[in-house]
């Protein structure tokens, strides 16, 4: 059976130009780029070409991007790199309800050792007002971090409007741009933020590397003590293979940037959406319908409960992902999708396709015949056909 | 590959006895909106034996593949005995679930029961 994969915003293959440029540094160079002889340099040299690609994408200086384990580091270390070194400025932070987790639960540390968050509301399409951070921002406040766009529903969120608001402020401002580096053009400088987290395999290079571009002058602590790495920024032996692997997939995806790629996409995208609501009655679309990533669709089906429609895609190929409980790994559905207002047993029934570079137009055709066939087949199982009624009756008392 | 058991897949894909019996004598309902799912058990009862069970469950794979399961083994069972199937029982019966669905969906046998309930109440009002 043909498989097709529909989730990009999960993971990227990782490209095969990018695994080719890696292999040298497995076994031939794989000096530490700190010894002086000359396996040292060669990997030093790698890394620091990988490094400037990094920076050329995102219109930064090489010296202001700090590599990391990946995504998740990057955030950790901005959020608490910040308020860590600035907490006798203030103790305040402010963030979206909408963030990921690598954000929200640095964020929640935080609050456990005395500082104080405020979880911005966003509107139904999942976009936040910068006139809320600027109503937010207090004497207190030291940093706004918020998501360039949203892993789950696509939205991509004002960050140019609210960098202005923070700058103006003199306070620090970070965004998790884990899904729009590589997919869409990106100026930091334009973006007005001080640093944005940047993650490999989310644009086809390899898993367990990232960067932080961290605007110099930038007072921030670290987060992994232990040596003089990254100008005394990040310690532990360079990834040299993961950092070569970014450089190549960030200067792959400049030249994609360059030749069209995300009209391409967006085309797909809005096939597959249309196509869709054109054919399934009872559906939403989550998010915005043109502030949203490239590759993302994500739909909720009524009556029906994600994890079936994954299961039963699965079965016929497809990978695609859902932001019901079962499948967030805890009970409740996605924190996304409760933010812009579902009721949880409509965000239950959420599904995401996340479409990437490889997808064709054949893949949107099949995904266009196989779906409808399937949400037909699990609401004849449902117990609501048509509406909700008498779910309150007699579900809510339940527990 | 599958995060489910094969018994579990092949009652997802090919569920036994799903629907509504119209002149039912007993419905109970189990699950909440915000877990996500929500089953719907059927009985008739002939005799004090249960004749038929259907079910309409709005949930994942293993909250169908409980129920179908349920609805199977219950069939021809009087009330006591059909009491006695546990939550735990199902989930064996489909060659065990993972362990994160053992609390969330692993709800059918707690539907019987409320059928079951259901049936008794109605008896004892026509008496």
């Amino acid at each position: 059976m043909k498989r097709i994969y529909m989730d990009h915003a999960a993971t990227t293959s990782t490209d095969v130009e990018v695994v080719e440029a890696m292999k040298p540094y497995f076994t031939q160079k794989y000096g530490n780029p700190n010894s002086i002889h000359s396996f040292g340099q060669e990997a030093r040299e790698a890394v620091e070409e990988a490094r400037e690609k990094i920076a050329r994408l995102i219109g930064a200086n090489p010296s202001e991007i700090v590599f990391t384990a990946g995504g998740t580091e990057a955030d950790n270390y901005a959020i608490k790199g910040i308020a860590w070194a600035n907490q006798k400025k203030g103790n305040h932070i402010i963030t979206s309800q909408i963030e990921h987790h690598a954000v929200l639960h640095s964020c929640q540390f935080l609050e456990k050792h005395g500082f104080k968050v405020t979880y911005l509301k966003v509107d139904k399409y999942g976009l936040i007002d910068p006139e809320d951070v600027k109503k937010a921002i207090t004497g207190q406040t030291i940093l706004v971090t918020i998501m360039h766009a949203n892993n789950e529903i696509g939205t991509i969120e004002p960050i140019k409007e609210i960098g202005k608001i923070v700058k103006e402020a003199g306070i620090y401002f970070h965004t998790d741009s884990v899904q729009t580096t590589g997919h869409i053009p990106i100026e930091v400088n334009d973006l007005g933020v001080d640093m944005l987290s940047i993650s490999g395999h989310k644009l086809y290079g390899p898993k367990g590397v990232g960067a932080l571009y961290l605007r110099k002058g930038t007072k921030i602590v670290n987060l992994i003590d232990g040596g003089a790495q990254e100008k005394n920024r990040r310690a532990g032996t360079e990834n040299v293979t993961g950092m070569v692997g970014l450089g190549k997939a960030v200067e792959l995806a400049e030249k994609r940037l360059a030749g069209g790629e995300v009209d391409k996409v967006v085309k797909l995208r809005d096939k597959l959406i249309t196509g869709i609501m054109d054919q399934i009655e009872n559906v939403r679309l989550n998010g915005h319908s043109t502030r949203r990533l490239p590759g993302n669709a994500n739909i909720c089906f009524e009556f029906i409960e994600g994890e079936s429609m994954l299961l039963n895609l699965d079965m016929k190929g497809v990978a695609a992902s859902s932001g019901s409980a079962c499948t967030s790994g805890s009970l409740e559905p996605s924190h996304v999708l409760l933010a812009i207002g579902l009721p949880p047993e409509i965000a239950h029934g959420s599904l995401r396709l996340t479409l990437g570079k490889d997808n064709t137009e054949e893949d949107i055709d099949y995904v266009l015949d196989i779906l409808p066939k399937i949400i037909e087949k699990l609401r004849a199982l449902s117990p609501f056909t048509g509406s909700w009624d008498g779910l309150k009756k007699n579900s809510v008392e339940e527990k | 590959m599958s995060i489910y058991s094969e018994k579990v897949m092949e009652h997802f894909q090919n569920p036994r006895n799903v629907g509504e019996i119209k002149d039912a004598d007993g419905i109970g309902e189990v699950g909440n909106p915000i877990c996500g799912d929500i089953m719907k058990i059927y009985i008739k009862v002939k005799d004090d034996k249960i004749v038929d069970c259907k079910f309409k469950t709005f949930g994942c794979g293993a909250a169908i593949a409980t129920s179908s399961m349920v609805t199977e083994m219950v069939k021809g069972k009087n009330i006591d005995e059909a009491l006695k199937i546990s939550n735990k029982a199902v989930a064996e019966a489909l060659g065990g679930l993972p362990a994160i669905k053992m609390h969330c969906s692993n709800l059918a046998a707690d539907g019987l029961s409320k059928a079951i309930e259901d049936y008794k109440q109605k008896i004892k009002i026509k008496k």
